[in-house]
């Protein structure tokens, strides 16, 4: 066993399952008898040395809670569904990967992406920041003006969620940041 | 003309930031089949890219577009599945579940907003199945694309998760397949076809997505398809813009034009592709309209 794979017993929290099934998406976490359908049928885990839907699964029913929700593979589901949609167990595997993501989030462990598209929405209503010159192509090409957002009344209807929180560790100064490879 | 139909139309923000040439052809397509599209009054992301944070965020964002389109009295309809499968889920989600619907609204009510659930939300492809009909396109046809060979990729969001989408199988998704047939043209076969395009994590681990991209494009090109064709402008981001930059990470050359569906209609419909936003194309499509002159001089 590499050094990499062992873990303390004093490092498991046995109540962390009850956490992640109290979270939205993350309902069915226990019934998963781990078949390893969600990994084999899984496109990211074909390349990537790190991302196993499945063993994300067990540390978070075994309650390894630090290891997931500090991990950087949690953040590579692609979120195309094959593991929700093939799951023999019925368990939307993607939405359990998605209420960890949502758990780590509360605690501020996000890669700075979710946090330039998050600024842009309450700036903009989008996530991005459409530059001028895609507005001026729009009129070129024959298109209609941008679609209006009501910017004060998204926030109105965002103002009791503590979305600040998400923002508040923010380390990336540009908007500019890569969306898209 | 039959039956005129009428639709809210939501944009999303993935087509105006990159990808107009999608919205210029299906604008276009749409119109020539007696389409009437109103735009969204106020409108925000569909909450989807955002959901790694908070899954109410989501709902939140989605349930507000829902609840200003329902002011239309009209469907929705939207070009982009990500935010299609995001606004059918949470339709579906509000309108089953009492106590979650009324959460919600509290948020949406502060701004004088509320979810009835008097509306549903339509991808394109379904909109030019369930309701348009293929009657109606092949009607539209003027030049059948015969001869050309494309690939298609319909894209995850299209059809899953199957239990909020409902569609079409997620396992073997025809809908795509079908209108490509309908304009004349040969949709081949390939291996993977339903693998996923990598774009949601395009951000995170460019190795991975554009490791997705290549394999993708390598098994299109060995299936000797002219062109692949999507109906997603995530997707289409993936197989066009980042084509170049695939071919750069390993060292190789796909060629393969990407077109989108409503390009591909347009062209049978008889437009011009300089109508159809063909100059925004990142891969050069030439060789796919050197195909259809080849086709045109032959009929």
């Amino acid at each position: 066993m590499s050094k990499d794979a062992e873990f303390k017993t004093s490092r498991i929290n046995p109540k962390f399952r009850y956490e992640v099934v109290k979270v939205p998406g993350g309902e069915n976490l226990l019934h998963c008898f781990q078949c390893g359908t969600c990994t084999s049928d899984c496109p990211v885990a074909r390349f990537s040395e790190k991302y196993r839907p499945r063993l994300i699964i067990r540390m978070a029913q075994l309650g390894l809670k630090e290891r997931v929700l500090n991990s950087d593979f949690l953040w590579l589901c692609a979120s195309c569904f094959t593991c929700t949609d093939r799951c023999p167990q019925g368990i939307e595997v993607a939405s359990v990967i998605r209420a960890l993501k949502n758990m780590a989030a509360m605690e501020g462990r996000i890669p700075d992406v979710f946090k330039v598209i998050l600024g842009n929405l309450l700036k903009t209503g989008y996530i991005y920041e459409i530059p001028e010159s895609r507005v001026r192509r729009r009129e070129a090409l024959g298109l209609p003006p941008l679609p209006k957002v009501n910017i004060e009344g998204l926030a109105k209807s965002l103002q009791n969620l503590d979305i600040k929180r998400f923002l508040e560790v923010s380390a990336q100064k540009s908007s500019e940041a890569k969306i898209w490879v | 003309m039959g039956v005129a139909h009428k639709y809210v139309f939501y944009l999303g923000c993935a087509i105006p930031y990159r990808v107009s040439s999608f919205e210029v052809s299906a604008r276009k397509v749409l119109d020539r089949l007696g389409v009437d599209l109103l735009e969204m009054p106020d409108f925000n992301c569909c909450g989807l890219p955002l959901e790694p944070l908070s899954h109410e965020l989501t709902l939140i964002l989605s349930a507000r577009n829902l609840a200003i389109a329902e002011q239309t009295g009209l469907n929705i309809l939207t070009l982009c599945p990500g935010c299609a499968g995001t606004l059918k889920k949470t339709n579906r989600l509000l309108k089953e579940n009492r106590a979650l619907r009324e959460e919600i609204n509290k948020h949406l009510s502060g701004a004088g907003l509320e979810f009835k659930g008097s509306i549903d939300v339509k991808h394109i492809s379904q909109a030019l199945i369930e309701d348009i009909g293929l009657d109606a396109i092949k009607r539209a046809i003027v030049r059948p694309l015969k001869g050309l060979r494309v690939a298609k990729h319909s894209g995850c969001h299209l059809s899953r998760p199957k239990k909020y989408i409902g569609f079409e199988d997620p396992e073997n998704p025809k809908a795509l397949r079908i209108l490509i047939e309908a304009t004349g043209a040969r949709c081949v076969e390939y291996l993977g076809e339903t693998e996923c395009c990598g774009s949601t994590i395009a951000a995170i681990d460019d190795k991975i997505s554009l490791s997705l991209v290549r394999e993708k494009l390598l098994h299109v090109k060995e299936a000797g398809a002219d062109a692949l064709i999507t109906i997603c402008p995530a997707c289409h981001i993936m197989y066009d813009a980042n084509q170049m930059r695939a071919e750069r990470m390993f060292g190789e050359k796909y060629g393969i034009p990407v077109l989108h569906y409503t390009q591909l209609l347009g062209l049978a419909m008889g437009m011009q592709p300089e109508e159809l936003g063909f100059e925004e194309l990142r891969v050069n499509p030439s060789k796919i309209l050197e195909r259809i002159g080849e086709v045109k001089s032959r009929a």
